[in-house]
């Protein structure tokens, strides 16, 4: 994991002072709240429909066990005594005082945390794989580049004030994206070309929103040396030329399809001949110094598949189950990589009291070399277990909640806080999820069904993901009372697409009888072994929407 | 009298701002004129010293290209402190076009944004009239270093650290 040195503990020093002078002649009344807004977002701060709140960037997402104590610590402290885990690899507090969060930031920065960018039309926090570093078929380990990311975004003096956020997504994994990259305003591929060097292939333009888009390629590799001056070059051109008139029309991804994906290329190729021999551009030394912060750690020897875990899933149902839905392959013999879910039903997603995060603290030192990572599915995961103890590990885990056998199932429901705590939503969603969640509790059926994402966004800023869920609901307004409209054949991996609506809005009430309405055409459709998505792919909308919408009889 | 920040000294602002749209005769005194003017009077910079060119932040700053060496102060105005294309205008002027006279932020100029003015290339800023100077001009010394490149500092940390 990456440590602060002395200049980064001075940089994150600093931004504290400065926060804390901004809030201080916010309050003296020296500083306007208009003025004020554009700085606290940038810090992180919103204020919403029932307090401020305050989201700290868990830089791509990994975090140590220390960090999860201060965490839990904090908002026993300034909170009421949970947190809320992000789809943006982030960490939420819900009830933080105004006054109180320049000493907030003073307490996260003694474990190297902040809340820079985490919000505002800057860069934001830069995601990737939750499993990098460690999974089987990785190209190279994306983490040191996020990290050269992150510092280089980091109140960086030309882009703090863009047309509308920004965010950035570094994939590694050649056949998977555990990260949603495509709908990043900039999607980076760690790739090798033919002659074995590393570099990116670049992708821009990607969002979800209003306008749901897919991210287009601009250049096919980018040696990894070229990194900063073409992520420079791409947000000179996106803030000279970007829309600042509609802020729904002033993401990149507007301006990439008004000009067509090559015209843009043409301009930052233009642009970034001025920039490519700066001093920015990457030297071996930065990159072996960042790369040395992400080395294995002491891995033990082992055998594969030990007599003792293998026999544990033979006598086990329960344990063989979440071990094929909620553990997953690691690159070292012996090791597996286990995802705790935050998912149980009737606990709002996403969430996790202040000792549930110190029981994941507990967890990760005891079994996980003492680090987690957050999932953009407001999952965490312990990346580094041995599998001999994978059984004692699941024991502790089911017994504090964390071990809901439904990873990547019709109840591991990516969902937005909603109508519930959202000054923007049209509706609320964590209801709607829990309604499903109650209605779907046979592991078995949910098994049968397979890998089916189901997302939830309480309105069309599509916090939850709803247009890449292959099952989205989106909370509409329809006359003052909230509605949801549901979309299919969204998929956020390799092959991402934007679903499709399947028609006019259903009420609340009638959300889990049209999804099992859904469900049943797929079951009666699939072909053995067939998942929802390629059902959908293969018969199309119209059986679907036949179903739902048939009269009673 | 209002005033501005040159470097980090606060001095009288004796420059008089000119409407984007302005035409005719140039009254006297220090001018700051809006780019279409010397657009249509190319010939202006020649006959009088105490000339500035302003921009708005819809007008690049290559625009300036062809009169840089004769032009010893320009202005980029912010309509809105949130509009942040004139960093990047500023940055294309200091750094590929190598223009080393006085650059002046005007418009919505605050406390909180004069860092990162003054490392895209600002020297000086006209900050808005309602604001006291003397405690804005402490934002120009938020943060002792920086990450990346800028006007101000040619080498990342990364090759200084």
């Amino acid at each position: 994991m990456y440590k602060y040195d002395g200049y980064d503990k001075q940089i994150v020093q600093e931004r504290v002072q400065q926060f804390r002078g901004q809030t201080d002649r916010y309050f003296d009344g020296t500083l306007a709240a208009d003025e004020f807004l554009p700085l606290r977002l940038q810090n992180g701060l919103y204020v919403q429909r029932l307090a401020p709140m305050l989201r700290v960037a868990i830089p791509y997402g990994m975090l140590s066990a220390v960090q999860l104590r201060k965490l839990a610590e904090v908002s026993r402290k300034y909170d009421k005594g949970y947190v809320h885990f992000t789809t943006r690899q982030n960490v939420q507090f819900n009830w933080p005082e105004l006054r109180d969060v320049p000493d907030i930031l003073e307490e996260l920065l003694s474990v190297e945390m902040h809340a820079i960018q985490t919000s505002g039309n800057c860069i934001r926090n830069t995601t990737t794989d939750q499993f990098a570093g460690v999974a089987a078929n990785e190209i190279l380990d994306p983490r040191p580049y996020c990290e050269i990311i992150r510092q280089w975004s980091t109140l960086h003096p030309e882009f703090a004030f863009l047309p509308r956020k920004f965010k950035i997504s570094v994939n590694s994994s050649p056949d998977s994206d555990r990260t949603a990259s495509l709908v990043n305003d900039i999607a980076l591929e760690l790739i090798k070309n033919e002659a074995g060097e590393v570099g990116f292939k670049v992708l821009v333009g990607g969002g979800l929103g209003r306008t749901p888009i897919i991210a287009s390629e601009i250049r096919s590799f980018l040696p990894e040396k070229d990194l900063l001056t073409y992520l420079d070059s791409i947000l000179r051109v996106y803030n000279m030329h970007g829309r600042r008139d509609n802020k729904y029309k002033a993401r990149i991804k507007i301006l990439v399809k008004a000009l067509t994906p090559e015209k843009f290329a043409e301009l930052v190729e233009a642009e970034w001949l001025h920039n490519k021999d700066q001093a920015s551009r990457l030297t071996q030394k930065e990159l072996d110094r960042v790369k040395a912060f992400f080395v294995d750690p002491a891995y033990a020897e082992l055998e594969n598949e030990p007599a003792n875990f293998v026999d544990k899933k033979t006598e086990h149902k329960g344990f063989a189950n979440w071990i094929a839905r909620n553990v997953n392959e690691h690159k070292k013999p012996g090791y597996a990589i286990v995802t705790l879910t935050l998912k149980k039903t009737g606990t709002p997603t996403g969430d996790a009291s202040d000792k549930q995060v110190e029981t994941i603290a507990d967890m990760a030192d005891k079994y996980s070399f003492g680090e987690v990572r957050v999932t953009h599915d407001h999952n965490v995961v312990l990346a580094n277990v041995q599998q001999d103890q994978l059984f004692e590990l699941w024991n502790e885990a089911k017994a504090s909640g964390f071990a809901t056998p439904n990873l990547g199932m019709l109840t591991d429901i990516i969902c937005c806080p909603g109508g519930d705590y959202c000054g923007l939503a049209n509706a609320k969603s964590i209801p709607v999820a829990e309604a499903l969640q109650i209605k779907f509790d046979d592991l078995d059926f949910i098994y049968d069904l397979g890998k089916l994402d189901l997302n939830i966004s309480g309105c069309m800023n599509a916090c939850g993901h709803h247009h890449v869920g292959n099952i989205g609901i989106l909370g509409v307004d329809k006359r003052g009372a909230e509605f949801y409209q549901v979309s299919l054949g969204g998929d956020s991996g390799r092959q991402a697409s934007i679903g499709k609506i399947l028609g006019p809005s259903f009420a609340r009430a009638d959300m889990p009888s049209v999804v099992e309405k859904i469900l049943n055409v797929y079951l009666e459709n699939r072909s053995d072994e067939e998942l929802f998505i390629d059902t959908y792919n293969r018969i199309g909308m119209v059986p679907f929407k036949e179903r739902v919408y048939a009269k009673a009889n | 009298m209002p005033k501005l920040i040159n470097k980090s000294e606060v001095i009288e602002n004796i420059w008089q701002t000119l409407d984007k749209d302005f035409s005719g005769e140039l009254p006297e005194g220090s001018i700051l004129a809006p780019l279409n003017y010397l657009l249509e009077n190319p010939l202006i910079l020649d006959s009088n010293p105490n000339i500035g060119i302003w921009l708005d932040s819809d007008q690049s700053s290559e625009a300036l290209e062809p009169y840089l060496d004769k032009l010893s102060l320009i202005a980029i105005n912010f309509p809105k402190f949130v509009d942040g294309r004139g960093y990047s205008y500023a940055r294309i002027l200091r750094d590929r076009l190598d223009y080393q006279g006085e650059l002046r932020a005007i418009g919505d100029v605050l406390h909180d944004q004069l860092f990162y003015l003054k490392r895209c290339g600002f020297d000086s800023f006209a900050v808005r009239e309602d604001k006291n100077i003397e405690i804005a001009s402490q934002g120009l010394e938020d943060f002792s270093d920086s990450y990346q490149i800028a006007t101000d500092q040619p080498e990342p940390l990364f090759r200084r650290r």
